[in-house]
């Protein structure tokens, strides 16, 4: 029932279907080359409370590519993200003005569900942060709240497909009922990143999802997000700049709350357009 | 003590501790010191306490029974209607067959002083439940009464002058009597528990109080759990941070602090008075004491939701959980064992609290135990407040007993909160 309202809201196609690896195929369909805007942003900006912390941002994120924000400590890139699936709803003092558009559709629209963009809208944290639980629950948690799965055999090829997606299949499924707690950090990332997948989003955000892993971890986790671009708009926000050039199409540089520069990574890492760009680029501060 | 100085008074090699430094050991050693001795006093003042408390109790441990053969002629119990038959006299003829020498009205009633007086219903029931005994002579076992009783516990001295005690010569043979033929025997004490209320204390027993107890206890966990969660959460998840809910907050709190009497003056303005509740019924026991584990249960549901990490929270809310789900699915259950154990432990305080339960007249003296929540009846602390109030020397060693029972009860309940705490705990 929720697909239906999903359809309504974003105005995506999107078949109903109660056959789990079906609506999991349906995600798979790159349109090769046509970079179409995913999420188009206009004049974003956010207060905490009195405090702005984040001023007129407008920017388009194109469809089935790998964006990545950077920039200093506290400048906003973080709280720009949170704004695409609403998160910072859950904060009492946080106000955000301007337009999220996602195919079109304003997130911040009175008639969108900010539950059912959050499924249209995966995110990764930080710190890895499964549920105490069995790993094969912490996969089928977010198919099972939305409905797009009974459990049994559907529920059980969606979890199959999420880890095999996330790579991480052939690691845990031995051992599907063992909390996903006592995965080690690495493979808790890509756990939660599984979990992401899970209810099928169209774009996943991630907020600096290496910053807790040691480097080993950091490459698979980069490899599996090069691998996700196929199918996934992928939004990071990362402290590495290294990182940034390695996994990102495009990059957008914040600065204490104004979004300075953005295009394409290479493009941005060797001829960037602004002098703050440069002198963060070349670590002159940050 | 500065540097300087600790500079000067140096000497010798630089590994040589110097003055300074042997001030700072000697201080820490004090300090350690005073700790050990606090906790050194602290368990003494408990052994001490506790010692007292089992000392006194030991001879309420066994009862002192008498045996006596006891004639049920049937023509003198009606079969069609042995409710009807007169025991006392049966049983004072029984009596009457051991000491044949006592014959003067003033002597036999010193005589039957020394039995019980519950002997008589004993026997009553004894022959309703088989009514074949008619006609035959039977042993029949009963308490002797409490003078008896602490007789053969040596607690009254035979050498006091006889206007100080409180038996006479006499009552003293009858009783060596009745141990030389062997009829008395010192059973462990059932009664205590098994038994209701009695002014004997050979008699009383905490059956009515345990009861009371239970029901009381039951009403107030079968309010104050759901609605303490149910506010915690709310309080805590959903209510916007203002100054309404700082208000709610600081009020909780203090309702915490709120000395137990005047919640008991407030059920009986309210319970009794206006809702016209019946009195000593463990209900509205339970209901005031409900009132006062509540913000007990408040406080510690919202720091156990408080110790669930955001970033569970944050899990939840990014694969679409509402904000209900978020609660319900994830943050409650990872609260439960912080939820349990600060239940428990609110229970157990309203288990132990007794201003309360006497200002809405649950001290009553009732000698039976309640059917329903909705019948007279005490709780175990306002038990030992009526024993600890009553004259008879048996009642001594009774109140101490009771305060085991209390306080094993509490005990174990803590012991509850305690594993449940360990067995639930969570890594993160």
């Amino acid at each position: 029932m929720t697909v239906v309202e999903t359809t309504d809201a974003s105005g995506m196609v999107m078949t109903k279907t109660a056959e789990g690896a079906e609506v999991l195929a349906e995600a798979a369909v790159p349109a090769a080359g046509a970079h179409d805007v995913k999420v188009a942003a206009s004049k974003v900006s956010v207060f905490y409370g009195e405090k702005q912390a984040l001023f007129d941002v407008t920017i388009d994120i194109p469809a089935r590519q790998v964006m990545a924000f950077i920039g200093p400590s506290g400048c906003g890139k973080s709280t720009f993200l949170r704004c695409i699936n609403r998160m910072n709803d859950t904060i009492d003092i946080c106000r955000v003005t301007g337009k999220i558009e996602i195919d079109g559709a304003n997130v911040y629209d009175a008639k969108i569900d900010p539950v059912l963009l959050r499924a249209r809208v995966g995110m990764v944290f930080q710190k890895p942060n499964p549920f105490p639980k069995s790993i094969y629950d912490n996969i089928a948690y977010g198919p099972r709240i939305h409905g797009k799965a009974k459990a049994g055999s559907e529920m059980d090829a969606i979890v199959e497909k999420s880890l095999r997606r996330a790579g991480l299949w052939n690691e845990v499924k031995d051992r599907l009922r063992e909390p996903g707690t006592g995965l080690s950090g690495g493979q808790q990332q890509r756990l939660c990143i599984a979990r992401a997948i899970a209810v099928n989003p169209d774009i996943i955000l991630m907020d600096e999802p290496c910053s807790a892993l040691d480097p080993i971890a950091t490459a698979k986790v980069e490899e599996l997000i090069d691998e996700l671009r196929e199918r996934y708009t992928i939004v990071i926000v990362t402290h590495s700049m290294q990182q940034a050039a390695r996994v990102s199409q495009r990059a957008a540089f914040f600065h204490l709350g104004h979004l300075v520069e953005e295009g394409e990574t290479e493009r941005m890492f060797t001829n960037p357009s602004d002098q703050r760009t440069q002198d963060y680029i070349t670590g002159r501060f940050g | 003590m500065s540097d300087k100085s600790a500079a000067a008074s140096r000497t010798g090699t630089w590994y040589e501790p110097d003055a300074g430094l042997k001030r700072r050991y000697a201080a820490d050693k004090r300090l350690r010191i005073y700790g050990v001795a606090a906790i050194v006093f602290a368990l003494g003042m408990l052994a001490i306490l506790v010692g007292t408390i089992v000392s006194t109790a030991l001879p309420a441990a066994t009862q002192t029974m008498v045996t006596l053969n006891v004639d049920l002629p049937a023509d003198r119990i009606d079969t069609s209607d042995p409710r009807g038959a007169s025991y006392q006299m049966i049983l004072t003829d029984a009596m009457a067959k051991i000491f044949p020498e006592v014959d003067t009205p003033r002597e036999m009633r010193e005589l039957r002083q020394l039995f019980s007086n519950g002997g008589q219903y004993r026997l009553r029931d004894m022959v309703i439940a088989d009514p074949s005994l008619i006609g035959r002579s039977v042993p029949f076992t009963f308490p002797l009464a409490d003078i008896g009783d602490q007789l053969h516990k040596g607690l009254i001295d035979r050498n006091t002058p006889r206007e100080q005690r409180r038996v006479s010569d006499e009552q003293i043979s009858w009783y060596d009597r009745l141990v030389e033929q062997g009829r008395i025997t010192t059973p462990l004490n059932t009664g205590m528990i098994f038994n209701a209320d009695s002014r004997f204390p050979e008699l009383a027993g905490l059956k009515g109080a345990l009861v009371g107890s239970f029901f009381a206890l039951l009403i107030c966990f079968l309010i104050s759990f759901p609605v303490g969660i149910a506010a915690a959460v709310y309080l805590e998840e959903f209510a916007p941070k203002n100054r309404l809910t700082d208000l709610i907050e600081v009020n909780i709190n203090n309702l915490a602090a709120v000395p137990s009497i005047v919640f008991g003056l407030l059920g009986l303005a309210v319970f009794l008075n206006f809702f016209g509740m019946p009195r000593s019924a463990p209900i509205v026991g339970g209901l005031v004491l409900s009132l006062m584990t509540l913000p007990t249960i408040i406080i510690a549901t919202r720091a156990a939701l408080k110790a669930v990490p955001p970033s569970i929270r944050e899990a939840a809310i990014g694969v679409g959980a509402s904000k209900m789900q978020t609660v319900g699915h994830h943050v409650l259950p990872l609260a439960m064992p912080g939820i349990l154990t600060g239940t428990i432990i609110g229970l157990a305080q309203a288990l132990g609290e007794t201003a309360p339960l006497l200002l809405i007249g649950m001290n009553a003296f009732i000698t039976a135990a309640p059917d329903s929540m909705f019948n007279p009846s005490t709780a175990l602390p306002t038990q030992i407040y009526i024993w600890a109030d009553s004259p008879e020397r048996g009642f001594t060693s009774r109140t101490s007993a009771a305060i085991i029972v209390l306080l094993g009860f509490l005990i174990t309940m803590n012991a509850i909160a305690i594993y449940m705490r360990k067995r639930f705990e969570r890594k993160w």
